[in-house]
């Protein structure tokens, strides 16, 4: 939240910032509404500070628009009642419905869906019915109407097409001068509906800027419905999610932009992460699962993180570790909600970490390893690997053999670490055939002690190291690889 | 203070166009008057009202031998003008052909101040004056007068003006729920019950005998049997009902982009909704009652007006109306001089279809 600067605008220096924090200018009390049977709101509650953008988020047919038009006035609701903020210096907060359309014009400026608009009016007079509220039906413009119609058009950068028809603006134009209209209103409180709804990414951002400015330059406090979530991270102070008729979530974009929020809120399988460009958030709606297994994932870097983001996107629910903090694969798996066990960077690894990583690996339906590189005994990849019985997947640009720079590319066999016998079991997989590998060794095996107690019990050994040099030549899903049965 | 400059500059050069329309017909005819003479006998008609006084009569008060005082306003007149101009002509000019030139321009008027509120509150550029049913209903009040005998004749144009009103406010009952009247609903509703009334009204025509000629005219415009008390009502009911829709021209403008967008640029929808529905049915009404069914002109009239002077009602709405009036001082100055006397809505549709079509081929013309 942020205060109006004070001494940017005269008469909103009278607003202190502390008067301002001590009421709301949009005070939601239990809203329930409904259209014919169906309820769309069912108890809303939510308030708005001056000075603050919320975001207001959910899936389609949530009630955004109907909680913005109860706020409006322009539905009445079932039960509850909203109270909005005086355009005076005492902000009173009164009952919406119980203002007359004028009054509440006053006090709520609203943005709406950009639709086709079919009259010729020009721009300039579409800016100058925002003052319609303020004007009495027998009163010409005043100085002061005209001076505000003039400023919203500069500020928004709609002046230089002032006379052109509002029929032959562009789509983005068209948004900026409804904004330019709300601006003309004069009034401390904005609603925005869907305000970047059909604009591109460019003027999305440049509307979002400008509510933003809105906000912070003249302490107005907006609501804006938003479908696009990155765009509501990074322009709102707070955001409410709206889902089932209720508020679930109310918060600052990082508290509520949360993958398991918004999974139940939109009902869908979604994949946050942490955008490094703008310090928002990457938000990504997923297909249908295609997959539903358990994988833990043993190995780091920019394989495990792909191979995470491949695996999660097809709906498995993946684990990680061990791994050292900071690595690549962490923010991946956090994306998608999976465990990690981490290690301190360049600090080993202590019992307990080896135990919970095991432990995470013990519970998986299949063990997935994707490293460029494992190393031989000790190694705590291999360790816990070696501690599980669950089926064991290969990324094909994994090698086995001792770690570091100077191990050679065919040592597997002869730097002396004996590749461990499950190995030459495990099949191996390319990035694109991961979800499919992953899914016909699961249900393959069934359970998984069967596979590996199938594998152990193959008495051939050396034909098994064979195998997996095979395996590791040809790529792709091998089942050939289960002819040991 | 733009667009009050520009209406007010518009209604000016309108109001001229109108007053020569007015003076041009009024000296067609089968005596030609020339339009100074015509001018003068109108200058001529100017009275500035001088001295207001009361004289009491004494009535006599029936059955009983008394008389009761009876006061009378009289007002005394200052006439300023006495131009000189041939009696006969200012006899053809003032008694038999101004009383139907001026109900021409007030019908005029009306319809397309009428028809422009209409195509704005409903958004729809189909929109005219009887919209919702107001033609449709007076006409059956009218023909029920013509060809029922218990009519007494006088009751034409109460009967045909209360009947106008009371469809236009039915439509409006019909379409109204929860306090809410959506214009979708309204229009729906005044196509079925003009669809209703239209049967009642071919029906009523079928059976008519003798006096169908005579309702023909009437639903084809009746301007012919114009006479100065035809105006009594008409001229000051259009009059101050324009310039009451006027008024609210502002609100109108609000209104076209949507009702959710009006209530929130502070316009109490329903509430003037009603207004303008009722004003501008009131207007039609008084119209069509003593000028029979008249289309066309509250439908072109506004769509040119608006190619012309563009979409703001503070502007669009008393130029349409001025517009309106001329053009039908215009057609019915044809529809007198044409041999077998046509109908002046047959002049209307004529005159203004093609040059709608034309309109709408060049595209001129595609919407509000």
């Amino acid at each position: 939240m942020t205060a109006p600067e004070s001494g940017e605008d005269d008469h909103e220096a009278v607003d202190t910032p502390s008067n301002s924090s001590l009421s709301p200018a949009i005070d939601v009390e239990g809203i329930e509404a409904s259209f014919g049977e169906e309820s769309v709101l069912d108890g809303v509650d939510a308030t708005v500070e001056p000075g603050e953008l919320v975001g207001l988020v959910g899936p389609n047919g949530a009630g955004k628009t109907t909680l913005l038009r109860t706020i409006s006035g322009a539905l009445t609701p079932e039960s509850g009642t909203v109270r909005v903020a005086s355009d005076d210096e005492e902000r009173r907060l009164e009952d919406v419905q119980a203002l007359s359309s004028a009054a509440s014009s006053r006090r709520i400026a609203v943005v709406p869906q950009t639709t086709t608009l079919s009259f010729s009016f020009s721009v300039r007079q579409l800016v100058e019915m925002g003052r319609h509220p303020h004007r009495s039906r027998f009163q010409a413009p005043s100085a002061e109407d005209r001076d505000l119609v003039d400023a919203a058009m500069e500020r928004t950068r709609t002046a230089r097409f002032a006379d052109r028809s509002i029929e032959d603006v562009s789509g983005g134009e068209r948004q900026r001068i409804l904004l330019a209209r709300a601006i003309a209103q004069d009034a401390p409180v904005l609603l925005l509906d869907e305000p970047t709804a059909n604009l591109d990414l460019h003027h999305a951002v440049e509307t979002m800027t400008l509510a933003r400015e809105l906000v912070e330059t003249d302490g107005a406090a907006a609501l804006a419905a938003i479908h696009d979530l990155e765009l509501a991270a990074r322009f709102c102070d707070r955001i409410l999610v709206l889902a089932g008729g209720e508020i679930v979530a109310n918060g600052a974009p990082e508290a509520v932009l949360k993958r398991d929020v918004l999974a139940a809120a939109f009902d869908a399988r979604i994949a946050v992460e942490p955008s490094p460009i703008d310090g928002g958030v990457t938000v990504r709606a997923l297909d249908d699962p295609e997959i539903d297994h358990r994988v833990h994932v043993v190995g780091g870097g920019e394989p495990a993180a792909a191979a995470i983001g491949r695996l999660g996107e097809a709906g498995a629910d993946c684990s990680l570790g061990p791994v050292p903090e900071g690595d690549r694969a962490v923010s991946t798996a956090e994306a998608f909600d999976g465990t990690t066990v981490t290690t301190v960077r360049f600090g080993g690894i202590d019992a307990a970490t080896r135990e919970r990583a095991t432990e995470l690996a013990a519970d998986a339906d299949v063990v997935l390893l994707a490293a460029e590189r494992i190393g031989g005994d000790g190694d705590p990849w291999l360790d816990v690997i070696d501690a599980t019985d669950a089926p064991v997947v290969r990324l094909t640009d994994a090698t086995v053999g001792a770690a570091g720079p100077d191990a050679d590319a065919d040592s597997e066999n002869s730097s002396g670490d004996e590749a461990p016998p499950w190995l030459g079991r495990a099949p191996t997989t390319d990035l694109d055939s991961l979800p499919g590998a992953v899914d016909a060794i699961a249900g393959k095996s069934g359970d998984s002690g069967e596979w590996r107690g199938e594998a152990e019990s193959a008495d051939e050994s050396q034909e098994s190291d064979a195998l997996a040099d095979a395996t590791l030549a040809d790529g792709g899903v091998d089942d050939g690889e289960e002819d040991g049965r | 203070m733009h667009a009050h400059r520009r209406a007010a500059t518009y209604s000016t050069g309108l109001f001229v166009v109108l007053l020569a329309t007015i003076v041009a017909s009024a000296g067609i005819g089968s005596v030609d008057v020339p339009p100074a003479d015509v001018a003068a006998a109108l200058v001529n008609q100017i009275a500035i009202p001088t001295s207001f006084g009361v004289t009491t009569s004494a009535i006599g008060v029936p059955f009983v031998d008394a008389t009761l005082p009876m006061p009378t306003p009289t007002v005394g007149f200052y006439e300023p003008f006495s131009l000189a101009v041939a009696s006969t002509d200012e006899t053809i000019v003032v008694d038999i052909r101004l009383p139907r030139v001026l109900l021409a321009a007030t019908v005029g008027c009306g319809l397309a101040a009428a028809g422009t509120v209409m195509q704005g509150l409903f958004r729809n550029p189909l929109a005219d004056p009887s919209i919702i049913g107001v033609s449709t209903g007076a006409a059956v009040g009218a023909v029920a007068v013509i060809t029922l005998p218990v009519f007494a004749a006088w009751l034409l144009e109460p009967m045909a003006f209360l009947m106008g009103l009371l469809t236009a406010f039915g439509v409006y009952w019909i379409a109204t729920q929860n306090g809410r009247t959506p214009v979708a609903t309204l229009l729906l509703a005044g196509v079925a019950v003009q669809a209703l009334l239209g049967a009642a009204t071919s029906y009523l025509l079928i059976t008519s005998g003798d006096s169908m000629e005579k309702v023909v005219f009437w639903l084809m415009g009746n301007l012919h049997a114009a006479q100065w008390p035809d105006l009594r009502y008409t001229l000051p009911i259009v009059l101050l009902g324009t310039l009451a829709l006027w008024a609210f021209a502002a609100d109108l403008n609000v209104l076209v982009l949507g009702e959710e967008d009006a209530h929130h640029l502070g316009v109490e929808v329903e509430r003037t909704k009603r207004i303008l529905l009722g004003l501008a049915t009131v207007v039609t009404a008084a119209g069509v009652a003593v000028a029979g069914v008249i289309g066309f002109v509250g439908l072109i009239v506004p769509h040119v007006l608006r190619l012309l002077v563009g979409p703001d009602h503070r502007v669009l709405l008393p130029t349409s109306a001025l517009a309106g009036g001329a053009f039908l001082v215009a057609a019915d100055a044809i529809s007198r001089t044409t041999p077998e006397a046509i109908p002046v809505g047959i002049v209307t549709a004529v005159a203004g279809g093609p040059f709608f079509l034309y309109l709408l081929r060049e595209r001129e013309v595609h919407g509000l």
